[in-house]
C-alpha cells in the first residue's frame, strides 16, 4: 500500500464507475424483459411476465434455441479433443515450428469473425456442403480449440513433470500415467476449457451468419428479430433468458479455477 | 492406486494390458510418433479447413466476378483493388472504421488502467476474485443482448435521454451516430482490456517498486519509468482484442450506428452475403487483415501473446 490515501480513494470511486458502467445495460435489458407495454421507452410502463409463456412456446425460437444448443455441445466436443491433444503435444516436445502452432491456434480469435465467416463460406460452396448444423459446428470448432487449448496447456505447465516420472518409476505404463496421474490434474483445466468454449460458440453471430445458410441459432434469430422490430417484447424476454444462463456456466468455470486470463481461467 | 499395478489383477487380464504395454512401449520409444499422434489432428484440420479457406478467399480477391450472372471469373487483376482505392466511399468507411477501432482502444486502455491497477496493486485478495467475476461476467452474457440493451438506453426515449432530461441537462439525439457506436463498442470490448492488463500489472514483483522508491523516485515517475513500461504487454495485448474486434464487427454498426454509420464489415457483408461480389468483399476485407497482421507481429514482440 504505497499510495496515498487521495489515490486509493480516487481509484475506488473510478472502480465503481466502472462497474456501474459495465452492469447498468445488463440490468436495463432484465427490466425490459417485464415491460407491460410494446412501446420500448423508458421508464417502462409496468412489471408483467406476460411476455414469457408466448416467448417460451414460440416455434421458431426453440428451433434456433435447439440448433444453437446442438452446434455448441458438438463445436465444444471437437475443441475438447484437438485442443488437449495439441496442448499435450506442444508442452511435451520441443520441435521446429512449435511456437507457430500456437500462432496457428489464435488466428481464428485474433482474425475478424467476418473475415473466418467468408473464407469458410466459399470453402463449403466450393465443396457443395449442405449449409446448416455441421457447417456451424465446423465453423465453430475453429475458434473454440484456442480456448481449451490454452486452458490446458497453462496447467500443464503448472503440473511438475516429476509426478509422471514418478508414476513412471513405479510401473506404471504410460496409458495408466495419463488415466491417473495426468488426467486428474487437467480435468477441471478442462471443464473450465469446455465451458468457456461452449459460451463462445453459444454466444457467436457473425461466423454463424455466414455458416448457418437459412436456418437461424438463437443470436442470429435475435439479431434478425431487433431489425425487424417485430416482437421487441419476446426479444427482450430471450435475451433476459440469456444473459441469466450464460452466466451460470461462466461463474461454474470460474469457481473451477482460480486466476485467470480471457482465453483461459488460469 | 492404480489398479494394474495389482498382481493378480494384473495376472487375470494379462493378454489385454501386455497389448497396451506393447502399445505404450513403442509410443515411449519413439517420441516423434507420440508427438505427430497428438500434434497432426489439429494441425491437419487447420491446415486443410481453415487456412485453405482464407488463402482461397485471399486469391479471390485477385478474380472478378461475371456482372450479370454473379459468377467468379478466374482472371488475375488488381481491379478490386484500384475500386477501393479510387471510389471515395469506401476510403471513407475504411477510415471512419480504422478512426473509431483505435478511438475504442485508447478509450479503453484509459478506462481500464485505473481499474486493473486498483485489482492488482489495492485490493485484498477476496476482493481482487470478486472484481475479476464481476469483470469476466458482461463478457459472456451475450454479446447481442448487450448491444440491444445500449439501443434500448441510446433511444431518443430511452434511460439516457431521460436522465439528461432530469438533470436539466440537454439531451442529445445519440441513437444512429458514430458516436452511439464508438461507446458502444468501448462498452462491449472492456473487459478484453481490463483482463490483460491486470495480468501484466500483477506479474511486476514489488520489490521493483520499493528499489524505484529507494532510488527516490515520486509516484509518478514510479509509475512512468516502472510500472507502465512493464505494464505495455498487457496493454497491447489488450488491444488486440479491443482494435481487431471493432475492425471486423458489423453487428454494432448495423444496429447502433445506422445507415451513414457503415464500417467495412458492414461492407463486405453485403457484397459478400447479399451482393454476389465475393472477390470485392474479399479485397475489402483484406484492409483489417493487413493491418492486424502487421499489428500480431509487433504485439507478438512486445511479448503480448503471454498476456492473453
Amino acid at each position: 500500500m504505497s499510495e496515498r490515501r487521495g489515490t486509493r480513494i480516487a481509484l475506488g470511486v473510478w472502480v465503481a464507475l466502472v462497474l456501474a458502467f459495465l452492469y447498468i445495460p445488463i440490468a436495463v435489458i432484465c427490466l425490459y424483459a417485464f415491460n407491460s407495454s410494446t412501446i420500448q421507452s423508458w421508464p417502462i410502463a409496468g412489471l408483467t411476465t406476460k411476455w414469457f409463456s408466448p416467448t417460451i412456446h414460440n416455434g421458431d425460437m426453440q428451433q434456433a434455441l435447439w440448433l444453437s444448443l446442438k452446434a455448441a455441445g458438438l463445436a465444444t466436443v471437437i475443441a475438447l479433443v484437438l485442443g488437449s491433444a495439441a496442448s499435450f503435444g506442444v508442452h511435451r516436445f520441443r520441435f521446429f515450428g512449435r511456437e507457430a502452432i500456437s500462432f496457428l491456434l489464435v488466428l481464428p480469435i485474433a482474425l475478424p469473425g467476418i473475415i473466418t465467416g467468408m473464407a469458410l463460406n466459399s470453402y463449403f460452396t466450393y465443396w457443395n456442403f449442405n449449409f446448416g448444423l455441421w457447417t456451424v459446428v465446423i465453423a465453430h470448432s475453429t475458434f473454440c480449440v484456442v480456448v481449451v487449448y490454452n486452458n490446458v496447456i497453462a496447467r500443464l505447465r503448472r503440473v511438475p513433470g516429476s509426478l509422471t516420472e514418478a508414476s513412471m518409476d513405479l510401473g506404471a505404463d504410460g496409458f495408466q500415467t495419463f488415466r491417473y496421474v495426468t488426467f486428474p490434474s487437467i480435468s477441471t483445466a478442462l471443464i473450465s476449457g469446455g465451458l468457456l468454449a461452449f459460451a463462445l460458440s453459444f454466444d457467436e453471430v457473425i461466423v454463424t451468419t455466414f455458416t448457418v445458410g437459412a436456418r437461424n441459432t438463437l443470436p442470429t434469430w435475435i439479431f434478425s428479430e431487433i431489425q425487424r422490430g417485430q416482437e421487441l417484447p419476446q426479444v427482450n424476454v430471450v435475451v433476459f433468458l440469456i444473459v441469466l444462463l450464460t452466466i451460470i456456466p461462466v461463474a461454474l468455470a470460474q469457481r473451477l479455477t482460480r486466476e485467470s486470463g480471457i482465453l483461459r481461467t488460469e | 492406486m492404480a489398479a494394474g499395478l495389482d498382481p493378480a489383477q494384473g495376472l487375470s487380464s494379462s493378454d489385454r494390458l501386455g497389448a497396451r504395454r506393447r502399445l505404450g512401449g513403442a509410443l515411449w520409444r519413439r517420441p516423434w510418433l507420440r508427438g505427430l499422434t497428438l500434434l497432426s489432428p489439429s494441425v491437419l484440420a487447420f491446415l486443410l479447413v481453415y487456412i485453405a479457406a482464407l488463402v482461397a478467399l485471399f486469391v479471390s480477391a485477385f478474380w472478378g466476378v461475371d456482372v450479370f450472372t454473379s459468377k467468379l471469373i478466374h482472371t488475375w487483376s488488381l481491379d478490386n483493388f484500384r475500386t477501393l482505392w479510387n471510389e471515395s466511399a469506401y476510403r471513407h468507411v475504411a477510415l471512419r472504421t480504422i478512426a473509431i477501432a483505435a478511438a475504442v482502444t485508447t478509450t479503453d486502455a484509459i478506462i481500464a488502467f485505473p481499474f486493473a491497477y486498483f485489482m492488482a496493486r489495492l485490493a485484498t485478495p477476496r476482493l481482487r476474485a470478486i472484481l475479476f467475476v464481476l469483470v469476466l461476467l458482461p463478457l459472456w452474457a451475450s454479446y447481442i443482448a448487450r448491444i440491444y440493451s445500449w439501443k434500448l438506453i441510446l433511444n431518443s426515449n430511452g434511460l439516457l435521454s431521460w436522465s439528461l432530461h432530469k438533470l436539466g441537462l440537454p439531451a442529445p439525439s445519440l441513437a444512429y451516430t458514430n458516436t452511439a457506436t464508438w461507446i458502444v463498442f468501448s462498452y462491449v470490448w472492456l473487459p478484453f482490456m481490463i483482463l490483460p492488463i491486470y495480468a501484466a500489472l500483477e506479474r511486476i514483483p514489488h520489490s521493483y517498486i520499493e528499489a524505484s522508491r529507494d532510488l527516490g523516485a515520486k509516484g509518478s515517475r514510479t509509475l512512468r519509468s516502472v510500472i507502465l513500461p512493464l505494464a505495455l504487454p498487457g496493454v497491447v495485448a489488450g488491444s488486440i482484442f479491443t482494435f481487431s474486434l471493432t475492425l471486423g464487427d458489423y453487428i454494432t454498426p448495423t444496429l447502433i450506428g445506422g445507415a451513414s454509420g457503415q464500417f467495412i464489415g458492414n461492407v463486405v457483408a453485403d457484397s459478400a452475403l447479399r451482393g454476389g461480389n465475393l472477390p470485392f468483399a474479399a479485397a475489402f476485407a483484406a484492409v483489417p487483415v493487413l493491418v492486424m497482421g502487421a499489428y500480431l507481429v509487433i504485439a507478438r514482440r512486445l511479448g503480448a501473446f503471454e498476456a492473453l
